[in-house]
């Protein structure tokens, strides 16, 4: 699979939130975003991982204009979308679509499933008469594995998996070219998880998409992605392909999320060596200075408190932000035990 | 080893408007001193129900049948006032979400404090103390703060550490972890799982883990019990069940699940959805999604027997459990 074409540019995004503390207390500002910058290829699917509260999910919905950054550009072939008027921005929603975590809390329950999967035609494609939409509907409700005569059911008819099936064919159905998925599998059973990953992968080959898939579970990413990225405290830690995340980490914080995976296979998961991450992540409100890893990196020399590491390139469009990511050697057995 | 529990044909079921529902039945396992006893199973599988019914936390439309003997009390036979001089004390329960668990008007400290005092006579002030040495010893920094913080003010993973000091301050015997590291990041749930690990090794502590993830039933479990459509169909010890499973589903979960070391290209799921309880399909009640399913599987239900090395399973099929064999 040759990634040429460049989908999407995002640079130097930023995006704060502010805390209201009391009636008169001025509010804090929350930093959940800061100098994001990579690109996503056409055709590729690209991992996003993190703990809760890295910006994983602020970062797929700024990509979307979901929300506005704050700063910096997100280039959708080459076209600002952050400078786009609302009217145009409504009409680039065809190309950029979104799934989201609970499947069930994302469809309207007084809406029957085929006038959800409709829904995004009636606004983006109003040309379309009755029959055609219907026809449509039927279509990608075929492709995602929905059975026709389920197009007048009600949402709590389902269950969880086939939710999401339906809020996946409510993404495909104005054509997308970008899928951004926030968390699809994480609410179904195991079973049920698999088939859904299939879907997307077998739809991601039919139709071309460009997936990003945001995740806490890092097998799943690794299962799904040609390349993650590693978010920590709403900067970019490392970006590499899955192999290269997988076989050699070079940020810390991505080995040490590694090594937390569990694996489903007793020998190696007694034989296994977890050098666990002590404590919980920083709050994002007052962040340590320099390397915002350092309070939890056993690799942290007193300089990384004061100067905050650039986000390097190395070969092969990685990308790794750590000042010691050179000097740091861990043998492949403390990441995976095996 | 010691037996500290005894769970003989048991059965939860439901009244509804105009129907029962058995959510689950014909458990039967115990539990030995300081082991982990997995019990995996997918939504609706009727795995929390069980346990529910041990701590007497059925829904009022519940009702459990068969046995529970702790030495010589049978836990079902009690009612909630008598159950109440074991529950918390002997046997506790840990859920998924801390956040509902806990009074989210009460302080951290006086709800710890409050089970010393209920429990072991405890005066306030010791109480209190008890409980910052227990928060420290389940591994919160700054438990003195801690304990005067209220639940709101506290991580995901935070709460669940005070979940389970609560638990272990009477140090019961058993305790019951309902999807304890679910809605945790995977770095906080390498901390529970050895806090775990040492519950059992150093305390005795005998754990019962109610999990979906077949990741950390590897890394902690001893034994394992698989149920589907309210049955347990597969039980034995774990490195048995991963490496040569002999329930058709124990093989599609373990097929289902991803593994970080190795890329599969694609997965193998189970096809169909779980059945609904109300509605089980005759015969096995997996046979519908089973790839090895034959004749009889439709019309008589598999009874769980040994199968050797203290194994068992509900299944008629002999053959070989390969996908590779099927196609």
């Amino acid at each position: 699979m040759a990634h040429t074409t460049t989908l999407l540019e995002i640079k130097d995004l930023k995006k704060t939130f502010s805390i209201a503390t009391g009636l008169f207390a001025r509010p804090l500002t929350l930093t959940a975003l800061e100098d994001i910058n990579f690109t996503i290829r056409q055709g590729e699917t690209l991992g996003i991982v993190g703990e809760s509260g890295c910006g994983k999910s602020t970062l797929g919905r700024c990509i979307l204009q979901l929300l506005s950054p704050d700063e910096g550009q997100v280039l959708w072939l080459g076209q600002d979308l952050t400078k786009l008027p609302a009217e145009e921005m409504r009409q680039r929603r065809q190309d950029l679509q979104i799934i989201f975590q609970d499947p069930l809390a994302s469809l309207n329950p007084r809406m029957t499933v085929g006038e959800i999967i409709a829904d995004p035609l009636r606004t983006l494609r109003p040309e379309l008469n009755k029959t055609e939409r219907r026809a449509r509907v039927l279509k990608t409700m075929e492709s995602v594995g929905l059975l026709p005569e389920m197009i007048n059911r009600y949402p709590h008819e389902f269950s969880g998996g086939q939710a999401q099936r339906i809020g996946i064919a409510r993404a495909l159905i104005t054509e997308p070219k970008l899928i951004v998925c926030d968390e699809p599998v994480s609410a179904l059973d195991v079973s049920i998880q698999a088939q859904i990953l299939n879907l997307l992968s077998e739809l991601k080959d039919e139709f071309g998409l460009t997936l990003i898939f945001i995740s806490h579970n890092l097998s799943v990413v690794r299962h799904v992605s040609d390349r993650i990225l590693v978010l920590y405290l709403g900067r970019i830690v490392e970006l590499a392909s899955g192999d290269e995340i997988y076989d050699d980490p070079k940020h810390p914080y991505t080995r040490a999320l590694l090594t937390a995976v569990p694996i489903p296979d007793p020998r190696l998961a007694r034989a296994r060596n977890i050098d666990a991450l002590k404590g919980e992540i920083p709050s994002p409100i007052n962040p340590p200075s320099g390397c915002t890893f350092r309070t939890r990196c056993r690799f942290a020399k007193p300089y990384c408190a004061e100067q905050r590491p650039p986000l390097e390139r190395l070969e092969n469009d990685r990308l790794v932000a750590c000042h010691r990511w050179r000097e740091i050697e861990v043998p492949q057995e403390a990441v995976l035990g095996v | 080893m010691t037996e500290v529990l005894k769970v003989e044909d048991m059965s939860v079921t439901f009244e509804l408007h105009d129907s029962e529902v058995q959510a689950m039945r014909e458990m039967n396992f115990s539990l030995a001193e300081g082991e982990t006893l997995a019990v995996v199973g997918e939504s609706g599988s009727g795995k929390s129900q069980a346990f529910l019914a041990i701590m007497g936390l059925l829904a009022k439309n519940g009702r459990a049948g068969g046995r529970v003997m702790m030495g010589d009390v049978d836990l079902l036979a009690l009612d909630s006032r008598q159950l109440d001089r074991y529950r918390g004390k002997d046997i506790a329960m840990i859920f998924q979400d801390p956040m509902t668990s806990l009074n989210p008007t009460l302080k951290v400290k006086t709800q710890l404090s409050e089970v010393l005092v209920k429990h072991r006579g405890f005066n306030q002030q010791d109480a209190v103390t008890t409980s910052i040495e227990m928060l420290e010893r389940v591994g919160i920094p700054e438990p003195v703060k801690r304990a005067n913080a209220y639940p709101h003010e506290l991580s995901g993973g935070m709460r669940q550490r005070v979940m389970i000091a609560m638990a272990l301050l009477c140090q019961p015997k058993i305790l019951i972890a309902d999807e304890p590291t679910t809605a945790l990041d995977v770095t906080v749930q390498a901390q529970m799982l050895d806090l775990f690990k040492s519950l059992t090794e150093d305390f005795g502590t005998s754990l019962v883990l109610i999990t979906h993830d077949l990741g950390v039933v590897a890394g902690v479990a001893d034994r394992m019990m698989v149920m589907y459509g309210g049955r347990v169909v597969e039980k034995g010890v774990t490195d048995d069940l991963f490496y040569d499973p002999r329930h058709p589903y124990t093989l599609g979960l373990l097929h289902s699940t991803p593994h970080i070391a190795k890329r599969a290209v694609r997965l193998d799921p189970i096809q169909g959805l779980p059945p609904s309880l109300e509605n089980l399909p005759k015969g096995c009640a997996f046979h519908p999604r089973c790839a090895f399913a034959f004749d009889r599987c439709l019309v008589e239900r598999p009874p769980l027997r040994d199968v050797g090395d203290g194994r068992q399973k509900a299944c008629f099929y002999e053959g070989p459990l390969a996908y590779g064999e099927v196609a």
